[in-house]
């Protein structure tokens, strides 16, 4: 796909992919995805250009050379074995480089400690906790710009997947169990997230915003959230109802939209993957929301 | 009993507000009013369509027709074109959806017209009539009508099985199509993953629809599978040695495999997913102890060989349509072959890319990518095979030889991208994405789907006795390819911009210009069946001056060429005895083709037998009952279906015996009629003095 890609790069339509990184994960996901893009032409274009060569060259009545009974070359046949066995063992071995470096699960080459959240997926909204400063927030995922993201995922309902492009890879959250996403920015800037995986009526809805800030604009911004209502019984009510952040903002009579929460219950993480596991499942049945 | 009680037991979980147009008239708005309509007219249009059947078959008498000659018949053709037949079917169903969620995002900017459930709909009765019913009965049918004929034999194996089958599938495709009248089918998905398919989150029937849908699909397949390969091993020509065989023979063993050893995870998953569902086990809940990442597990250990199950048949078709249609040998067949066995084994071992970002470790994930890319290797060697096959012959820009030219260019663009999702790290920015969507799709529609077609015209006067119109087959080719192109390349732009598939609407300015060309693109595709059908009409209304009763319209190197068209219901008269490959081309070249053979026996052929229709009908009533909770329709439809296989262990008399004066009598016939038959060069094969005897191209003076 290389001329639709550099289309998409030269229109400059300032849509937030990886091909325009915001971040080193997308940023070595480009370098990477450009070299298979480039290994893969070789293999490409001679099919694209030789096919129809042979059938205009090769046409009935075409006055060409004509061989009904040749069907085997030991030539040809090395070379086509080992053309894209070559081929292959140069992909795998940047494939193996590339998996490996960039493992969600492995933290960032940083001098700055990793800022530590978690991440709990519902229908359909993103709460994003912050553990080491006792605040947490729907939708909104601020984080120093200096500093890389370490995010530990999980889901209050179905699967979903945390998904920034223009930083980079995406996890899957599950109930029950906790993934790992690490993840930087190279500057401050506000990126748009998603969830990927389709979970029902409001999945097109469930976006959220990373914000990447300076230092002291993430200590502003930290400090405004403690100041906001704590995350209490009723409001963990709320947020397991279906809906999109701004249903969850009504729910709480939050004004603006803005849904920040000024204090955590112990080990609020654990306790919702253990919840999600427990639950009878009448718990969530939507039918009585209905 | 009450009367309400009674209705309660008899029907089930089944009320008003199953119909498509209840909401509209219960809850009106203008919401609901546009998606009632919009359903609504899609179950019209179905039940007007069953209405003009029965009514067409009643005005022409034709019941007694359909069940003699097809619904009961055992013939591995006559299954294998109704096979062919239900796909087609299907293919417009799921062709107008298609469509109408590409409308929906081409004005899907903030909103559109189609409702989340509604669109949820869509995309999974999409997938699900794409995978289970178009493209597996397209490939079973073609494997069914072609494999035979090409190993010199007079059936499958199990013939009564062959019919079961069929059946069992088309109970399937008979639920998806019931759910379009009483809703709602799932909207999870064709993968219907849990948890989200599980009663805690999709209470409603649409993930039983599914559930049993697949299920039927699935046995369906595992058994059509068993058959294939049997027959491919014990029911060769004398001297048809497996390096003998064409090579969609190849195709099909390999498939057949994949079948036997593929389908079972998805017959287990999905029967544990209804046991979740139905009996409250917790196999893949969130809670008591379930785990829903099994099921993707098992899933796709199913869901990746069965790509190759889908795309191993066209390899085939492609295989013997350009050798055909290049008048030369089949360049590197041991390496095709061999190339086919590869594929086939590796697809086993390549599941866990479906779901990368599932959080395992970045070296289980590397292994399963490099195992993935491996396949790259062997299918390669395909395409620059098929290339050097263009070599040096001398190539009819035919039908199917436009779908096998667009092919070979698209297919290594899907492989491309394939390779880049192939990278677990590329994945992560990727999966999930319209990138995947447009993938795979460029692997089914120039692989899978162009194949059949490619099939279907190449075959057709085989089965059917005259040539398709050549005219309208080239538009359709042409409109194919260009309506893909237009189709799916704009979703791999979204895909790099990071839009994830199955989005009703989204709020990105920037991606409009790219689904407005992909709805032109789906405008075209249409366009393209539209095609197909005025093809087939006035094939029809013109058969008569595109006969080719000799049985040989395309120069054709194998078995199946050398006997007449209409293939007669024995295939040979006598057994063909093979002393290499492309054995009809060595005849034809050596002037052994068309001889009388020195005598002939009779020939035992099945009987018809009802015990396939009725394991469709019971299948049917089985699975619906068990959708809408209508226990007394599972429980009848289950013994019906267990007693009619049971009482048909009791019938001896199961073999017709065709006289070999008979046989004689119509074989010489045939005969006479080739030899008084002129015998055209290859530039008059659409022509309509084409009547199906070839002069061999490496005879032809040029």
């Amino acid at each position: 796909m290389p001329p639709l890609a550099a289309f998409l790069l030269l229109s400059g339509c300032g849509v937030e992919t990886f091909l325009d990184p915001q971040g080193p994960v997308a940023a070595q996901q480009r370098t990477h995805f450009w070299l298979v893009t480039a290994l893969m032409a070789l293999v490409v274009l001679p099919v694209l250009t030789l096919t129809p060569w042979l059938i205009w060259r090769y046409r009935d009545r075409g006055g060409a050379d004509y061989e009904p009974r040749w069907a085997f070359s030991r030539a040809w046949e090395v070379a086509l074995w080992g053309g894209p066995a070559l081929v292959v063992a140069v992909l795998a071995a940047l494939l193996w480089i590339n998996a490996t470096r960039l493992d969600p699960y492995a933290p960032l080459v940083s001098d700055a400690d990793p800022l530590r959240v978690q991440a709990v997926g519902y229908d359909w909204k993103w709460l994003f906790l912050y553990p080491d400063l006792g605040i947490a927030s729907v939708d909104l995922l601020a984080f120093p710009a200096a500093r890389p993201l370490e995010i530990e995922l999980t889901s209050a309902t179905v699967m979903q997947s945390f998904f920034v492009p223009a930083l980079g890879s995406q996890i899957y959250a599950m109930g029950g169990m906790s993934t790992w996403l690490h993840l930087g920015a190279d500057a401050p800037g506000r990126f748009g997230g998603e969830n990927s995986q389709y979970n029902g009526k409001g999945f097109h809805m469930q976006k959220f915003e990373a914000v990447a800030m300076d230092d002291e604009a993430f200590e502003a911004w930290a400090r405004h959230a403690a100041t906001a209502p704590a995350l209490d019984a009723a409001a963990l009510e709320a947020l397991g109802r279906e809906g999109v952040a701004s249903d969850l903002a009504r729910a709480l009579d939050r004004q603006g939209g803005e849904i920040l929460f000024g204090g955590l219950p112990d080990d609020l993480f654990a306790r919702v993957m253990s919840e999600t596991a427990k639950a009878p499942m009448a718990a969530h049945d939507r039918a009585d929301g209905q | 009993m009450t009367l309400s009680g009674f209705l309660d037991a008899a029907l089930g979980r089944l009320d008003w507000n199953a119909l498509p147009f209840w909401e509209m008239v219960a809850h009106p708005s203008a919401s609901s009013i546009i998606n009632g309509l919009i359903a609504s007219g899609a179950a019209g249009v179905m039940v007007l369509g069953a209405l003009v059947t029965v009514w067409a078959l009643t005005r022409y008498s034709l019941w007694g027709a359909l069940w003699r000659d097809w619904l009961t018949s055992l013939d591995h053709k006559k299954i294998g074109i109704m096979y062919i037949a239900l796909a087609f079917v299907m293919l417009a169903r799921a062709l107008a959806e298609a469509s109408v969620m590409r409308t929906q995002q081409a004005v899907g900017l903030g909103g559109g017209f189609l409702s989340p459930e509604h669109f949820g709909q869509l995309f999974s009765t999409h997938g699900t009539i794409m995978i289970f019913f178009m493209a597996m009965p397209f490939l079973t049918g073609v494997i069914n009508f072609v494999m035979p004929l090409q190993i010199g034999a007079r059936d499958v194996a199990f013939p009564l099985l062959n019919s079961v089958s069929l059946a069992l599938t088309a109970a399937g495709a008979a639920l998806v199509m019931a759910s379009l009248l009483l809703t709602p089918f799932s909207i999870g998905g064709w993968s219907g993953y849990p948890p989200f398919t599980e009663t805690g989150y999709s209470p409603d029937v649409g993930p039983d629809y599914w559930i049993w849908a697949v299920t039927l699909s699935s046995l369906g397949t595992t058994l059509a599978g068993m058959n294939f390969a049997v027959t491919i091993y014990k029911k060769r020509a004398p001297g048809m040695t497996m390096f003998r065989m064409p090579l969609f023979c190849w195709t099909a063993l390999c498939v057949s495999i994949l079948m036997i050893f593929a389908m079972p995870p998805l017959t287990l998953a999905t029967s544990m997913l209804a046991l979740d569902r139905y009996l409250d086990f917790h196999f893949f809940t969130n809670t008591g102890g379930g785990d829903p990442m099994l099921y993707a597990n098992m899933f796709w250990l199913f869901g990746h060989p069965e790509v190759y199950i889908l795309i191993l048949p066209a390899f085939g078709v492609y295989s013997e349509v350009i050798s055909t249609l290049s008048g030369k040998k089949l360049y590197g067949y041991t390496s095709l072959a061999l190339a086919t066995i590869c594929i086939a084994v590796l697809s086993f071992t390549v599941w866990v890319h479906h779901f990368f970002t599932m959080g395992q470790s970045a070296s289980l994930n590397a292994v399963f990518g490099i195992a993935t890319m491996l396949i790259g290797i062997p299918t390669g060697v395909k395409v620059y095979d098929w290339m050097l096959t263009l070599y040096r012959g001398r190539v009819r820009l035919g039908v199917p030889m436009i779908y096998a030219a667009g092919f070979l260019m698209l297919f290594v663009i899907g492989g491309a991208t394939g390779i880049v999702l192939a990278n677990p790290s590329l994945d992560y920015v990727t999966h999930n994405t319209l990138f995947l969507v447009a993938h795979f799709h460029n692997m089914l529609i120039p692989g899978l789907l162009f194949g059949m077609l490619a099939a279907y015209a190449f075959w057709f006067p085989k089965a059917f006795g005259f040539r398709l119109e050549e005219k309208w087959g080239r538009r359709a080719a042409v409109s194919w390819i260009a309506g893909f192109i237009l189709a799916f390349f704009p979703l791999y732009g979204l895909g790099l911009l990071g839009m994830p598939r199955r989005t009703v609407a989204f709020f990105e300015p920037a991606y409009l210009p790219f689904t407005l060309v992909a709805l032109a693109g789906a405008g075209l595709v249409l366009f393209a069946f539209g095609c197909l059908v005025a093809q087939l009409v006035v094939s029809i209304r013109e058969r008569e001056r595109r006969r080719v009763p000799a049985g040989d319209p395309w120069d054709g190197r194998s078995l199946e060429w050398s006997i007449p068209a209409p293939a007669p219901e024995w295939n040979f008269a006598v057994l063909p005895k093979v002393e290499t490959r492309d054995p009809f081309t060595e005849a034809k070249e050596q002037g052994r083709a068309y001889r009388s053979p020195e005598d002939y026996e009779d020939i035992g052929m099945p009987r018809n037998s009802a015990v396939g229709p009725i394991v469709g009908v019971a299948g049917f009533a089985c699975a619906f009952g068990l959708v809408w909770y209508m226990w007394w329709l599972a429980s009848l439809g289950a013994l019906l279906g267990l007693g009619a296989m049971l009482a048909r262990g009791f019938v001896r008399d199961t073999v017709r015996v065709i006289p070999a004066a008979e046989v004689r009598k119509a074989h010489e016939g045939w005969l006479a009629m080739v030899h008084a038959t002129p015998r055209i060069p290859r530039h008059e094969e659409n022509t309509p003095a084409n009547l199906g005897h070839a002069i061999p191209a490496s005879q032809e003076e040029q």
